[in-house]
């Protein structure tokens, strides 16, 4: 029974980005220019290009996701369907967690799509796109997982934007440091599983541990 | 005897310090109709919500058949609904899928003649495609409303459900506000006009 609601919830959310689509194109936008700003701001140079290739991506992609993070459940606060969710009988845990993997879909999965075009302007090497490839495919949901926590805590808050960048940005290091290795140890064609194995780990602990917390902290948000 | 369906045992809600209330206790029973009146402030909306289990009250228990509602969880959210200032309507979808996306919350899989049947009865007929952010706000109101036409819950709790709402309109909730509670169910409702009504009712007066 209650497999419907999940469904009927991830329809919604799917039919609402394309509806509105500015909340998906705002950060592949922006991912888009910073990429695209830093040959034209630090130097051309291919060589120095290929070496800061997959920590810019990986920057760019973080903070594209950054902005929309916010955005999570505040419109569902501001019109009260967050209320009506957080008092049905469905699994709120469940719902919430699609709820954040379908703006997983809808505003991070584009940016990966995007990637390997602006890796090869940024003269990534070749070995190094299934690498970054996969760190993005196994990081980036960590990131929105992570970042849902801190949007429910937020969500309550007029401008609790910053807050939010305040409270998760630390949270987000390791993920960064083990992509941007990995990365770089494809482009000198040595062994990167070590990395992805961390990053796999990430994502299977997130998976079954932050929708609880995000629930919970939803809860309290509400609670005021 | 009707069975008592939703009892409050000395509840108090203090927020930052301000008192909204204290020792409130009442019980209400299958076929009632309960007002929750008091001025602007005095926590009407805040009562509901606790009512709801949205929020926690700073004291007290509320009992759904002689069960807490935090340990009676799913029985008692099958149950109940609950419609707030902000009806949980999205501008970006229509009516139907407004609809169909809050019951199925419930579980609820109403076909779409019955969702049609139901704006119908809110007085959207015509309207069940027009994206929400295009109707006025009563219109946008009588969308969550709608529920009431097709629900099986036993408590409606209704937060100043006709405002913004037509004549008619309210005519027509009322008629169905007094129909639910004749099939036995229970009704907590917060208004600041006075209702036509068949059925028996009390009042929780806040100050």
């Amino acid at each position: 029974m209650y497999w419907y609601s999940i469904k009927s919830m991830i329809s919604r959310e799917l039919l609402i980005a394309v509806r509105y689509p500015a909340e998906v194109l705002n950060p592949l936008v922006f991912f888009l220019m910073v990429v695209t700003l830093f040959p034209l701001g630090i130097s051309p140079e291919p060589q120095f290009l290929a070496q800061i290739a997959g920590p810019v991506i990986w920057i760019a992609a973080l903070l594209a996701m950054m902005l929309s993070l916010d955005s999570l459940f505040k419109n569902d606060f501001d019109d009260g369907s967050l209320e009506q969710l957080l008092i049905s009988p469905s699994p709120i845990v469940m719902l919430v967690l699609v709820k954040v993997i379908t703006h997983w879909f809808t505003t991070v999965f584009p940016i990966i799509l995007l990637a390997p075009l602006l890796a090869m302007m940024m003269q990534l090497p070749d070995e190094g796109y299934r690498a970054l490839i996969l760190t993005l495919l196994l990081g980036t949901p960590v990131i929105s997982m992570i970042g849902g926590i801190g949007a429910a805590l937020t969500v309550g808050l007029h401008r609790g934007g910053v807050l939010l960048s305040l409270i998760v940005l630390p949270l987000f290091i390791p993920i960064l440091v083990f992509s941007a290795s990995a990365i770089e140890a494809a482009n000198m064609i040595m062994q990167y599983d070590g990395q992805l194995a961390m990053l796999a780990a990430m994502l299977v602990l997130a998976l079954v541990t932050t929708p609880f917390a995000t629930a919970f902290a939803l809860k309290i948000s509400i609670n005021n | 005897m009707p069975e008592v369906l939703l009892r409050a045992e000395n509840l108090l809600f203090e927020y930052d310090d301000l008192l909204l209330f204290e020792q409130l206790n009442f019980s209400a029973q299958q076929g009632e109709v309960v007002y929750v009146e008091g001025p602007n402030g005095s926590g009407k909306t805040t009562l509901l919500k606790i009512l709801c289990g949205l929020i926690e009250p700073t004291e007290g228990q509320i009992y759904w058949r002689d069960q807490r509602i935090s340990s009676a969880h799913i029985d008692y959210r099958q149950n109940l609904l609950y419609q707030g200032h902000q009806a949980g309507i999205k501008s970006s979808l229509s009516a139907r899928e407004n609809l169909k996306w809050l019951l199925s919350l419930k579980g609820l899989r109403p076909g779409l003649d019955k969702i049609d049947e139901a704006l119908a009865l809110s007085g959207l007929m015509g309207f069940e495609d027009v994206p929400c952010g295009h109707l006025s706000a009563g219109q946008k109101r009588r969308v969550g409303l709608a529920r009431i036409f097709i629900s099986n819950e036993k408590i409606w709790i209704l937060d100043e459900p006709f405002t913004a709402i037509d004549k008619k309109g309210v005519a027509t909730l009322e008629s169905t506000i007094n129909q639910h509670a004749e099939q036995g169910g229970l009704v907590f409702i917060t208004t600041h006009q006075s209702l036509n009504l068949t059925v028996p009712s009390q009042c929780i007066t806040l100050d």
